[in-house]
């Protein structure tokens, strides 16, 4: 799975991630999101809630297209909080020349990890008259960093004159976007490209992501490519069925939404209106907690699929969820470096 | 009707609308007389500019009168009109008319009186949003 | 063929200012057949602008003019007699057209009436679709005959994304996902397997991207132009 090691571990970029995922070690990702002002101390507060709790955090770029501060700005503070910070990078902003250029900086600053990401559409965004880039897509956004690492090249082909950028590369992977039958391939086509390990959207249905990982394994992508199976934690029924209905590519089953819809069973029978504050929060905890109970064992079924290297747990302004779900799961406490050296 | 006397001009469908101007001359049946009818093979047959160009030479209300959804001879000649009908009040309303001046209505060669009641309907309508501005003696012709 | 919307009409009036002699020029080639800025349509502007000119109070003298192509000087030059009278000239031509006026004619004031869209073509009575972004280095060979650059919201190479749902893209459900048509065409076509391959980032060089673009044909060109 290597070329042009870096460690005696074999690993590639000496990232934490990637030495425990070649260690063998079933890895837990997180996410964090930047917040839309200069506030440091915003991801200060989110980074405490997640040391520990996973062994790398992503950090979005400008996720769903709204404007937040920068992965690599964030990531700088979340390497000073002690945590080891996954850079999403997207080729809506940005071409090839900027992005080239950022990862440098990002790599002198210390980051070691990189999800290469094609981007929301702007539209989804705040900025909808914006003009978008992509001058390249996720794929090619893999290889050119990929060429840059083990190559030693920039994309125009002119070779490095000093170091260059040694990243763990990442990208995501959409097993129920359309169309289904071609999921697959389209990751086959990402290892070809050279990535090393995939983030999946959110995963609700395992039979189906079953599946799709069996295609996966008749294929040896399972081998080539960590996979992190993405799964979060469901906020109320009315998420659920919003994800269900409106979120491309995501399959949430019935059977969830009507447990989200029973843990607030008791506030169901008055009209919301009649309903006080304090009803308002002790249902929104009920729900809560069923939706870290789902996640909890979501994640207890998905480890069983053969392949599946870790998981990445999207709590989306909710990191609080992230170390109980962990900590549910029998994944505390994360692995420490030397475990995985000494495995 | 009262006030001053109107020009609506009516587009009907000789296979509908202005058979049943006919049946209601020959019942007898009274309608305002405010209304000039004319004869169009199918109301698919209206045409955007020719309602334009009625409005700019000062008409102060245009009718499309053609047969019930789904009896169209032509099949769908007057559904197709009924979309010109709409653009036009677009076109009115971005001019600075009241979209209302134009109206689709539909009707069999049998109803003399739906055909006496679209056209006091119409006759009312006008006659509240008043004549047209673009009347002779209203605004004056381009250039004059 | 090159498409094109008509402007609202504030917009127009707005454009054309106190000009008293108004000149609406249609052009009889691809906006025609859009239904956008042919002879018909200049003719319902005309009109249109007529009224609404003399409802503000202000009435001009408008008049009306189509030439079959405002892209080519032979055609513009028929047109002459009427520019030089106007005070200004809508052209419902696409931008082309506008441009060929303002070449052509230095001393006449051009705005446009209609807004130039894209380059496609009519899938139904009433309905155009976008088809081509005219990067200039077609790759319609690889795809099945179906353009990414143009009919996919990201213009992907190795699409598709995570936004391809049912068939549509998630940017607007009227809009099919152009990589369920390129999948499905190339499954029926019996070669999938060129989706297996990671296409490389595109030269855009030969697109806008390398500034404005020309074309010379050496073998065309007259003896008598030579630069």
């Amino acid at each position: 799975m290597t070329a042009n090691p870096i460690s005696e571990d074999g690993s590639l970029s000496g990232s934490r991630l990637e030495r425990l995922l070649r260690a063998g070690h079933f890895a837990v990702t997180a996410e964090l999101g930047p917040p839309q002002s200069t506030d440091a101390g915003v991801i200060r507060a989110k980074a405490s809630l997640l040391r520990g709790a996973c062994d790398a955090v992503n950090i979005t770029d400008n996720q769903t297209a709204i404007v937040r501060m920068s992965s690599i700005g964030a990531g700088t503070i979340v390497l000073a909080e002690g945590l080891e910070p996954v850079i999403q990078m997207t080729c809506r902003d940005r071409n090839r020349l900027a992005i080239q250029a950022d990862l440098l900086g990002a790599y002198a600053l210390g980051m070691r990890n990189l999800l290469c990401l094609t981007g929301d559409h702007q539209q989804f965004g705040n900025h909808p008259t914006a003009k978008n880039v992509f001058d390249i897509d996720s794929v090619q956004l893999v290889q050119m960093v990929t060429a840059m690492r083990d190559d030693r090249v920039f994309q125009c082909g002119e070779a490095f004159d000093g170091p260059e950028p040694r990243f763990f590369v990442g990208a995501a992977a959409a097993p129920f976007g359309g169309p289904v039958e071609y999921r697959p391939y389209r990751l086959a086509k990402k290892a070809a490209a050279g990535v090393n390990f995939v983030q999946t959207q959110l995963i609700y249905d395992v039979p189906a992501f079953g599946r799709y990982m069996a295609k996966v394994r008749e294929l040896g992508l399972h081998e080539r490519v960590f996979i992190l199976a993405g799964v979060g934690p469901l906020k109320s029924p009315g998420m659920a069925r919003y994800m269900a209905k409106n979120v491309p590519g995501l399959l949430v089953p019935d059977e969830l939404i009507d447990r989200m819809t029973e843990a607030g069973a008791a506030w169901a029978g008055k009209p919301a209106e009649e309903l006080t504050p304090q009803d308002k929060k002790a249902r929104a905890a009920a729900w809560k907690a069923e939706g870290i109970r789902i996640c909890v064992e979501l994640i207890g079924r998905i480890r069983e699929i053969e392949g599946v290297a870790g998981v990445h747990i999207m709590a989306i302004e909710w990191e609080e969820a992230v170390r109980p779900i962990a900590e549910g799961a029998g994944l505390l406490p994360r692995p420490t470096l030397e475990e995985a050296a000494a495995s | 009707m009262t006030g001053t006397p109107l020009n609506i001009v009516a587009f009907c469908c000789e296979h509908c609308a202005y058979a049943a101007a006919d049946l209601a001359g020959g019942l007898r049946m009274q309608y305002p007389p405010d209304v000039r009818i004319v004869q169009l093979p199918c109301t698919g047959r209206l045409d955007v500019l020719t309602v334009l160009q009625a409005f700019d030479e000062g008409v102060d209300g245009v009718m499309a009168a053609g047969c019930l959804p789904g009896n169209c001879h032509f099949l769908e000649g007057n559904l197709n009109a009924r979309r010109r009908v709409t653009r036009i009040q677009g076109l009115l309303g971005e001019i600075g008319l009241e979209p209302g001046r134009v109206e689709m209505f539909n009707m069999s060669a049998a109803m003399a009186a739906e055909f006496v009641t679209a056209v006091t309907e119409m006759t009312e309508r006008i006659n509240e949003m008043g004549p047209s501005p673009l009347r002779v003696g209203g605004a004056g012709r381009g250039g004059d | 063929m090159i498409t094109a919307e008509r402007k609202p009409l504030e917009e127009v009036k707005d454009l054309i200012g106190e000009a008293r002699n108004v000149l609406v020029m249609g052009c009889g080639t691809c906006v025609t057949v859009c239904f956008a800025g042919g002879s018909r349509e200049a003719a319902e502007l005309v009109v249109s602008l007529r009224m609404a000119t003399r409802l503000a109070g202000a009435p001009r003298e408008i008049t009306e003019t189509t030439v079959q192509r405002q892209c080519e000087w032979e055609y513009l030059d028929e047109a002459r007699a009427d520019v030089e009278q106007a005070d200004v000239i809508v052209s419902l031509a696409c931008g082309i057209g506008v441009q060929a006026i303002a070449e052509r004619f230095p001393d006449a004031r051009v705005v446009p009436g209609v807004n130039t869209t894209f380059l496609g073509m009519p899938t139904e009575h009433g309905i155009w679709e976008e088809r081509c972004a005219a990067c200039g280095e077609c790759i319609l060979g690889i795809t099945a005959g179906i353009c990414p650059i143009a009919r996919c919201a990201k213009s992907l190479l190795n699409g598709p994304c995570g936004g391809s749902e049912a068939g549509h893209c998630e940017v607007s459900p009227d809009t099919p996902c152009a990589w369920q048509l390129i999948h499905d065409r190339l499954q029926r076509l019996g070669v999938l397997d060129v989706l297996m391959q990671p296409q490389p980032p595109k030269n855009w060089k030969s697109s806008r991207d390398g500034g404005p673009r020309r074309i010379v044909r050496d073998d065309l060109r007259l003896a008598g132009e030579q630069e």
